[in-house]
C-alpha cells in the first residue's frame, strides 16, 4: 500500500507519536540490536560520573529508527529512495517523540513518480529532536 | 571502518526492527511479506547502521580479555590518564552523532552479504554556542551485494565537543 501521486499535495502531512515514554531497556535493545554498545547510552553509572551527562541518552540512530517506522507507514514498503536527518538535540528515557512528515514536492524523475518529504521529529515539550527529509517512490 | 562481509539475516532484522518499536510484519513474517509488492522480508531504512556488527575492529563494542571504559567494580574500565587542558569532555565516547543520509538503490533483504567500502570524507570546524569548538567528520560507506551492484550508500556526520551539551 504506498501512496500515489493522485492522493497527495504539496503541504499534506502526516504524523505518529513513535515512543511515548521511552524506557532505557529500549536504548539497551537499540544497543543490542545495532552494535553500537558506547556505554553513553546504556550505563548510568559511566554516563554520569564519567562522561558528566545528567543520564543515559538514546543513540541518535535510535530516533532516525524510530522516525523511520513513520515514513515507511507513510509512503509504503520498500518505497524509500532517500532518507537523511540532522540529530538537533538529545533524547532522554522518559521522553514521548512525535515524528512529522510533510510533502515538500511531488515531482517525476525519468519514469519515477516522486515525493520529497520534510521530516521532524519533535519531544513532548515540542522541541524539535530530528529534522531531515526523504524521497519515495509513489504510485501513479 | 572497514566491513568485509556483512551477511543480512532475517533474525537480525527482526531484532532491529523490534529495537526501532515496529511492528510492520515486511520485517518478520516472510508468508505476509510474500503476498506484498516487494514480495519478501526487507531491513527497515536504517538497518545498514549495524553492519557495525561484523567489524571486527568496532570500537564500540567491549572485546573478549580487554578492557572496556564502561562502569564495572569502577565507574571506568579504563585507566584514567590526567586529563589534558582543553581535552575533549566525553573524548572517551568517541563524540557525538550529527547527521546520517542513507541513499537506497534497493532495500536490503536476508541473504544479502555486502562489503562495506569506505570512501573518505571531509572534516571541517565550526564555533558553537553551548559547546565551544566543534570538529565535524564525515564518513560514506558504499555498500554493495554479492553482484557488486551498489545497494545502499550511508554518510555519517561525527562531532567531537569541547563541552558536555545537556539539552
Amino acid at each position: 500500500m504506498a501512496l500515489s501521486a493522485s492522493s497527495v499535495k504539496v503541504g499534506d502531512t502526516y504524523a505518529q507519536v513513535v515512543v511515548d515514554n521511552l524506557s532505557r531497556t529500549q536504548i539497551v535493545q537499540y544497543a543490542g540490536a545495532s552494535g553500537d554498545y558506547n556505554p553513553i547510552h546504556t550505563d548510568e553509572v559511566f554516563a554520569t560520573q564519567v562522561a558528566g551527562y545528567p543520564t543515559v541518552f538514546a543513540h541518535g540512530m535510535l530516533t532516525m529508527g524510530l522516525t523511520g517506522k513513520m515514513v515507511t507507514d507513510y509512503v509504503g514498503d520498500g518505497r524509500l529512495t532517500n532518507y537523511g536527518v540532522r540529530f538537533v538535540r538529545q533524547v532522554w528515557p522518559g521522553d514521548t517523540l512525535t515524528a512529522t512528515a510533510e510533502v515538500a514536492a511531488v515531482r517525476t524523475e525519468g519514469s519515477d513518480q516522486l515525493v520529497d518529504l520534510t521530516i521532524t521529529t519533535t519531544n513532548q515539550n515540542g522541541e524539535a529532536v530530528l529534522t531531515g527529509s526523504a524521497t519515495a517512490r509513489l504510485d501513479p | 571502518m572497514a566491513i568485509e562481509r556483512f551477511p543480512v539475516e532475517a533474525s537480525h532484522i527482526l531484532m532491529f526492527a523490534r529495537a526501532v518499536g515496529d511492528p510492520n510484519p515486511i520485517y518478520a513474517d516472510e508468508a505476509y511479506a510474500k503476498g506484498t509488492e516487494v514480495g519478501g522480508i526487507i531491513a527497515p531504512p536504517t538497518f545498514a547502521q549495524s553492519s557495525a556488527q561484523f567489524d571486527p575492529d568496532y570500537f564500540l563494542r567491549p572485546r573478549i580479555g580487554e578492557p572496556w571504559f564502561g562502569s564495572g567494580k569502577e565507574p571506568t574500565g579504563i585507566k584514567k590518564e590526567k586529563k589534558e587542558e582543553g581535552e575533549s569532555s566525553g573524548s572517551a565516547a568517541g563524540g557525538l552523532h550529527a547527521e546520517q543520509h542513507f541513499t537506497y538503490h534497493r532495500h536490503l533483504r536476508p541473504g544479502d552479504v555486502l562489503p562495506g567500502t569506505v570512501l573518505p570524507g571531509e572534516t571541517w570546524e565550526k564555533e558553537g554556542k553551548r559547546s565551544g569548538k566543534l570538529v565535524f567528520s564525515e564518513t560514506i560507506t558504499e555498500y554493495r551485494d554479492q553482484n557488486g551492484e551498489l545497494v545502499i550508500t550511508a554518510r555519517g556526520v561525527g562531532v567531537r565537543t569541547e563541552r558536555v551539551i545537556e539539552s
